[in-house]
């Protein structure tokens, strides 16, 4: 053979060894009730976060609850988004449609100005959102279904330039079919779900109503998100290291030859479509409960490129990455708003998060340059086993030799091509 | 009756016919080799086989089946599988996940059957093994033909398609990979093998065609068209 030494890439090939790969490791290394008794305290740190007004962490200008709520529901179209974008890699610019499809369909059937209005008919309206939530899930996942069957026969750019349109007819449709929609003005009083009355708040902590800071209603509804980003990881968590998740990833990696492997590509590609786009459908009905109130303007097209801005930010691939990637989207901007001075210096908040997207575009270019795979790159590796055996080689790997633990097992994914790994031996002979 | 048979097959991109009524056979067994100029539609009669590119005429039979209109991924089933041109290795997973994206179609009976299948390809390409943890897209040319072919072979194909395995590669490499080549078909799997390298794949096929712009112009045994004269002033640079 011959001996050449393939230099390796720059970017998504390279070796890893920075702190978030050592934070990464560490993770992996540990059991599963380890890092429940981990995960859950910190999660829970985070629901807290509102409750706590941590002096500088705290927003100003917009109740931190409602930031972090509004954060919650960004993380749950990243994560949707991210099937799409990062596991199947198919480019979708037209990602809020679906947002809005599911933002429309509880506002059709549950707000007194829509002629679709259920909630003066049969349905309490305290059971309205509840009952209207599966069926958002379910139209936009049809939705998805519809954009995908003709559009996912065009690859790349094109596939981009059909969804970016099929965003813009579904707002356009909300706009101009007023006899439904109400246009412009929008529909109000959509339905919220009731938890908790009061006295004070008879409408229970989620409506809008409910401004007892810090247990206001934006906390409710950050709460709620989490339990359903919980859920959803989990879902989609399942999915990619089942089959589906290994033909997405070959199908992003070379659709030909995932085809001629005996992938239905097609087949795949529809269901991380619909996926994805159920996914977005939930999170548009979180929003059309928590502000009770749905504009067509809401849904502009600059929202897409908002998502997809917190996926590759984040890091596409990785579910835990583009839910940071959706925090520093959402949260960055609410941090400068109000704000007239920082750790003592004056600085003018207002214009800068009003500069948001100039600031974030500025980001964007800067992160291509030094870091194309995103602030938290996924790394795909082993994906073809189950995550037993995964540790079991990761433990083989750590156990063999103490000092070199470490190397082999940030060489045994990207290794580069010279490299005659120790501990890369014991690990592949521990994986039959 | 043979293994894979080509009824008259045309495919057209757009209005340029790239292939014009191609009839071939190739029966169980058998290495059989496409040659070919570039642009003469090799890859395309490839792919029309694999299922990537529908045929716009013709039929294509295999294993005494019509599978004209079958989807590629399940002409995988059936035992039809390829090794891309470009080798198509995918380039963010190990070789050993490529390996195993190879297998997705096939369920194995045991685990036996699955390391047996893994072990033979190994025993072929021992140059895979010692390489199983790296990065297919960091991987040398000659190494990345190995995993596709090597890859193919993870699917049991009744019928291996090979498309220009040895573009790009070192003359000791392809030396190498052509000796495998015979190996595999020696073991018992017909292949059909699309090739630029004349030399080397009429001295090692049973039989071969030879394609000019999109239409089989010559047939016979390897050898004998070695020695066509024809053959030779257009292949083999020999006046």
């Amino acid at each position: 053979m011959t001996t050449t030494t393939a230099s390796v890439p720059a970017g998504k090939n390279r070796p890893y060894s920075g702190t978030g790969d050592r934070l990464r490791l560490w993770w992996d290394a540990q059991a599963r009730p380890t890092q429940w008794l981990i995960g859950v305290p910190f999660i829970v740190f985070i629901a807290f976060l509102p409750v706590l007004r941590i002096p500088v962490l705290t927003t100003v200008g917009t109740d931190f609850g409602g930031v972090m709520a509004q954060f919650g529901m960004i993380a749950l179209v990243a994560i949707g988004l991210n099937v799409v974008v990062g596991s199947a890699g198919l480019l979708d610019l037209g990602y809020v449609g679906f947002y809005a499809i599911g933002a429309y369909t509880v506002a059709l059937l549950t707000s007194p100005d829509s002629p679709w209005n259920l909630t003066d008919q049969w349905l309490s309206q305290r059971w309205a959102w509840l009952f209207c939530v599966p069926i958002a899930i379910a139209i936009t996942a049809i939705s998805g279904l519809i954009l995908g069957s003709p559009t996912l026969r065009l690859r790349g750019d094109y596939l981009a330039i059909v969804t970016l349109g099929f965003g813009e007819i579904v707002r356009l449709l909300a706009d101009n079919l007023t006899t439904i929609t109400q246009g412009g003005r929008g529909l109000q009083g959509v339905a919220f779900p009731y938890f908790g009355g009061t006295d004070k708040n008879p409408d229970g902590v989620f409506s809008a109503g409910n401004s007892d800071a810090p247990w206001n209603s934006g906390l409710w509804w950050f709460w709620l998100s989490i339990v359903l980003i919980v859920i959803v990881l989990l879902v989609v968590g399942n999915l990619e290291r089942s089959r589906v998740g290994r033909a997405w990833i070959a199908i992003r990696e070379d659709e030909d030859a995932a085809e001629i492997m005996g992938v239905p590509t097609f087949k795949f590609k529809l269901w991380a479509f619909m996926i994805g786009a159920a996914i977005g459908g939930l999170s548009g009905a979180l929003y059309a409960g928590q502000v009770q109130f749905v504009v067509p303007t809401n849904f502009n097209v600059i929202n897409s490129m908002f998502f997809l801005c917190a996926v590759v930010l984040g890091g596409q691939g990785n579910k835990l990455g583009v839910i940071l990637g959706a925090f520093i989207i959402v949260y960055l901007p609410n941090f400068f708003q109000g704000r007239t001075s920082l750790f003592g210096i004056p600085i003018d908040g207002n214009d800068i998060a009003g500069y948001k997207y100039l600031f974030f575009g500025i980001a964007l270019i800067v992160l291509m340059i030094f870091r194309p795979q995103g602030l938290f790159p996924a790394r795909q590796k082993l994906l073809a086993y189950s995550r037993g055996l995964y540790q079991a080689a990761r433990r083989a790997a750590l156990g063999g030799d103490r000092a070199t633990s470490a190397a082999a097992v940030l060489a045994d994914g990207p290794a580069d091509a010279s490299s005659d790994v120790p501990g890369a031996g014991t690990k592949d002979g521990g994986d039959r | 009756m043979p293994l894979l048979e080509l009824d008259n097959v045309s495919v057209a991109y757009g209005r340029i016919e790239a292939v014009r009524g191609v009839s071939l056979a190739v029966e169980e067994g058998e290495l059989v080799t496409l040659i070919g100029a570039n642009g003469a539609g090799k890859t395309t009669t490839m792919r029309a086989i694999s299922g990537i590119r529908p045929l716009s005429t013709g039929t294509v039979r295999f294993d005494g089946q019509d599978i004209t209109r079958m989807p590629a991924h399940k002409r995988v089933l059936a035992g039809v599988v390829q090794a891309p041109e470009g080798r198509g290795v995918f380039p963010g997973m190990t070789v050993m996940e490529n390996l195993e994206m190879g297998a997705y179609a096939r369920t194995f009976a045991s685990k036996a059957e699955h390391d047996e299948t893994v072990d033979r390809v190994f025993e072929l390409f021992p140059r895979l093994a010692e390489r199983k943890t790296q990065v297919g897209g960091t991987m040398s040319g000659g190494e990345q033909q190995m995993l596709a072919i090597g890859r193919a072979l993870m699917a049991r194909p009744k019928l291996l398609l090979l498309d220009e395995p040895s573009m790009g590669l070192a003359p000791m490499v392809i030396q190498q990979i052509f000796r495998i080549i015979s190996e595999i078909n020696a073991q018992g799997t017909t292949i059909l093998l699309v090739e630029q390298n004349a030399q080397q794949a009429l001295s090692r096929s049973d039989r071969a065609y030879i394609l000019e712009t999109g239409e089989v112009t010559t047939t016979g045994p390897g050898k004998d068209l070695l020695a066509d004269p024809a053959v030779k002033a257009a292949y083999l640079g020999v006046a």
